[in-house]
């Protein structure tokens, strides 16, 4: 971007700044010997012309809405639209997830995100032993399509869009969501939202699987291809590096991970003999915003540049719309502290910032309370106004990307690709991310490990937790989940199980089950079998039958 | 001689998925120079008490981040004491409301570490307190 001449004056210059550096070095010696990224790559004292040298600016950054997409998806970005302010909620029963859900969009959020408790995301109905002590407590419990019905009462399913944090039984979750809009009188076609069903990384990060890999890629297939022809403007996969980097990954290994389980998708639905400009432009990605600031916008940036080249030259793709990575960032859960709680709106709003500098297409930020409890309605008004000053406010939006050209940026935006890159190569020469999950864990845990040392030994300063303590008073207004939530539930399927019409649902569950033994797409099914109101449990049940369950190999 | 080493169960009981913090501890108990056996997620309470018997270790740490420890804490305690097992240090950690300790004390669970809490904290905690 610079011509040669400029550039060696510039280099000239350096040299004889550098000898003033070392001089002031001595008398103002430097916080730290050395100063690095949380993917460890080293910070430099200033950046120059210097450092992006080698960079083309048509080639690795062009304008915004135009290959390789580094500086955004859309020509205008925010100053069209801002991105959706999209909360995260879940708890309880359906009841109190809806009352939640209509808060939130009377106090103008813009679109819906369901969080599902542990029992519903394992395929297992409440009154399974393994849910005791479970039903309703991170999310909402959803035994059959009634409670679907109470969940999304008097929503507008054709005008809002909804998130689904569901993956090992997603497609049933969508087939329930389906049935919900079509009782509306809304037409699939005409549903906006998002399923996570993203099984890849439930293997190496966060723990919600059921069936071994295969019988798993074989749903995750059938959901693309359904949706492509029939929910054509739904996001049928939701891409997922946040948990990973919960998981305790750095922000190059979360890019890193989630491409490669993004190209072990495109991978197993080409292969399912999809035509990849069919599904692609409907794949989402979800990545976690961190405390590192500037690193966060450079991964944002550099994983649409890496996702671009990877559709367009691996796969070959023709459409623009499949080379885009689109994605919802959450802020991160593990940099919320339970000392001086307060402080997570400071580092949640900062996250967001970096978010939206990195050009989201959506965002949930965390509510301050969260290292404690779930959150409250209270905290999740703050998160939700935290998204709405950076939107409306502080003038970030009015320009897109205006991060670019800084020298650091770029450099730190090559820095993270490459290194992204390299791990990519690795996880390939494993045979792909399916077969590189033991890999993956040992990166994300040796991370995670070097993490909580660096805050034991106060090389990584934590406000109000490893300095600047104080004595402080407990936090009052927790959330409370109702422990009768379970029993109310099980309760509910009792009565459920002795109303409905129970030799539809015994034979909808045996055709089911042929059809899993067979290679047909098992959508249509759980169609018929949710409207029949066989349970997930039940139809989950079957499945676990025919395929057998995931045995975790345990790695740390 | 050098003393016996100390053995410790790291588990993860209920259905949460979530298991850095369990690592990162047995990884540090590891480190600290203690036996360590990992069960790995989603673990019954009967499960753990029969790994924590077969492995005859003298110390369990639970961690628990969905909200189901005020039931699956106490019942693992509740079976250790029916197998007439009383000598094995039992601890827990996760996201666990302050509100709740108490109960959980009372239940027989003898710590609980809360977020934040530094390594070394853990790892000192099990050296003065193993039983046996």
């Amino acid at each position: 971007m610079f011509k040669q001449e400029q550039l060696d004056k510039i280099s000239a210059k350096k040299k004889g700044w550098e000898e003033k550096l070392e001089a002031t070095k001595k008398k103002r010696p430097e916080r730290k010997e050395e100063f690095e990224t949380h993917s460890a790559i080293k910070v430099d004292t200033v950046y120059t012309p210097l450092d992006v040298a080698d960079m083309d600016y048509e080639r690795d950054l062009g304008l915004p809405g135009e290959y390789p997409y580094t500086r955004g998806v859309q020509p205008n970005m925010y100053r069209g639209r801002l991105w959706t302010m999209r909360q995260y909620a879940g708890f309880g029963t359906a009841e109190e997830t809806n009352e939640r859900f209509r808060y939130l969009l009377n106090q103008g959020q813009t679109g819906l995100s369901c969080a599902f408790d542990l029992p519903t995301q394992i395929g297992y109905d409440s009154d399974h032993p393994l849910a005791q002590g479970e039903v309703g407590k991170v999310g909402v419990a959803i035994d059959s399509l009634q409670d679907m019905e109470t969940l999304f009462d008097q929503i507008p399913l054709g005008k809002v869009s909804t998130s689904m944090t569901i993956n090992a039984p997603a497609g049933i979750l969508l087939a329930m969501y389906i049935a919900v809009a079509e009782k509306q009188g809304v037409e699939r076609s005409k549903l906006n939202g998002t399923i996570q069903n993203d099984m890849i990384k439930e293997y190496i990060a966060r723990g919600t699987y059921i069936l071994p890999p295969e019988p798993s890629m074989r749903l995750v297939t059938n959901i693309l291809e359904f949706c492509s022809k029939e929910v054509p403007s739904w996001n049928s996969i939701s891409i997922s590096g946040y948990h990973i980097r919960e998981a305790g990954c750095t922000a190059a290994q979360e890019i890193a991970f989630t491409l490669a389980d993004g190209i072990a998708y495109v991978d197993a639905a080409i292969k399912a003999g999809l035509d990849v400009d069919k599904f692609a432009p409907r794949l989402s990605f979800f990545f976690n915003s961190h405390l590192n600031f500037l690193e966060e916008v450079a991964k944002f940036r550099a994983a649409r540049r890496l996702w671009a080249k990877i559709m367009k030259e691996r796969f070959g793709a023709k459409n623009p719309r499949s080379w885009t990575l689109r994605f919802h960032t959450q802020t991160a859960g593990v940099s919320l502290q339970a000392q001086q709680p307060m402080v997570n709106i400071i580092r949640t709003a900062f996250e967001a910032m970096s978010a939206v500098l990195g050009g989201t297409q959506s965002l949930h930020t965390n509510s301050y309370d969260e290292a404690l409890a779930l959150p409250s309605d209270e905290s999740v008004l703050i998160a939700l106004r935290t998204q709405q000053v950076i939107g409306y406010e502080t003038g970030v939006c009015d320009t897109v990307d205006p991060l670019a050209g800084s020298y650091y940026v770029e450099s730190l935006t090559n820095g993270v690709e490459a290194q992204a890159q390299d791990y990519i190569d690795k996880i390939d020469a494993l045979g792909g991310a399916t077969k590189a999950i033991d890999f993956m864990q040992k990166e994300i845990h040796n991370a995670a490990y070097k993490y909580q040392v660096e805050i034991d030994t106060q090389k990584r300063i934590v406000v109000g937790l490893n300095k600047f303590q104080m004595e402080e008073e407990k936090l009052e207004g927790l959330l409370k989940v109702d422990l009768s939530v379970g029993d109310n539930q099980v309760k509910k399927l009792k009565k459920l199980r002795a109303e409905r019409d129970n030799a539809k649902v015994e034979s909808i569950l045996a055709a089911l089950r042929e059809a899993a033994q067979g290679d047909a797409n098992l959508m249509p099914i759980f169609i018929d079998a949710v409207k029949a109101y066989a349970t997930l449990g039940e139809i989950c049940g079957v499945l676990r039958d025919v395929f057998g369950e995931y045995q975790q190999q345990i790695v740390f | 001689m050098s003393e016996k080493r100390i053995r410790v169960l790291v588990a993860k009981p209920g259905l949460d998925g979530h298991d850095r913090g369990a690592k990162v501890i047995a990884q540090a108990l590891r480190d600290s120079g203690m036996e360590v056996v990992y069960t790995g997620l989603r673990q019954t309470p009967e499960q753990i008490v029969s790994a924590a018997l077969q492995e005859d270790v003298n110390v369990i740490g639970m961690s628990i981040l969905s909200g189901a420890h005020a039931t699956l804490f106490p019942e693992v305690v509740k079976l250790l004491k029916e197998q007439g097992v009383g000598d094995i240090l039992v601890v827990g950690g996760g996201i666990i409301p302050e509100d709740d300790i108490p109960e959980l004390k009372a239940a027989g669970i003898d710590e609980i570490f809360t977020p934040g809490t530094p390594l070394e904290n853990v790892v000192n905690y099990i050296k003065e307190n193993v039983k046996n």
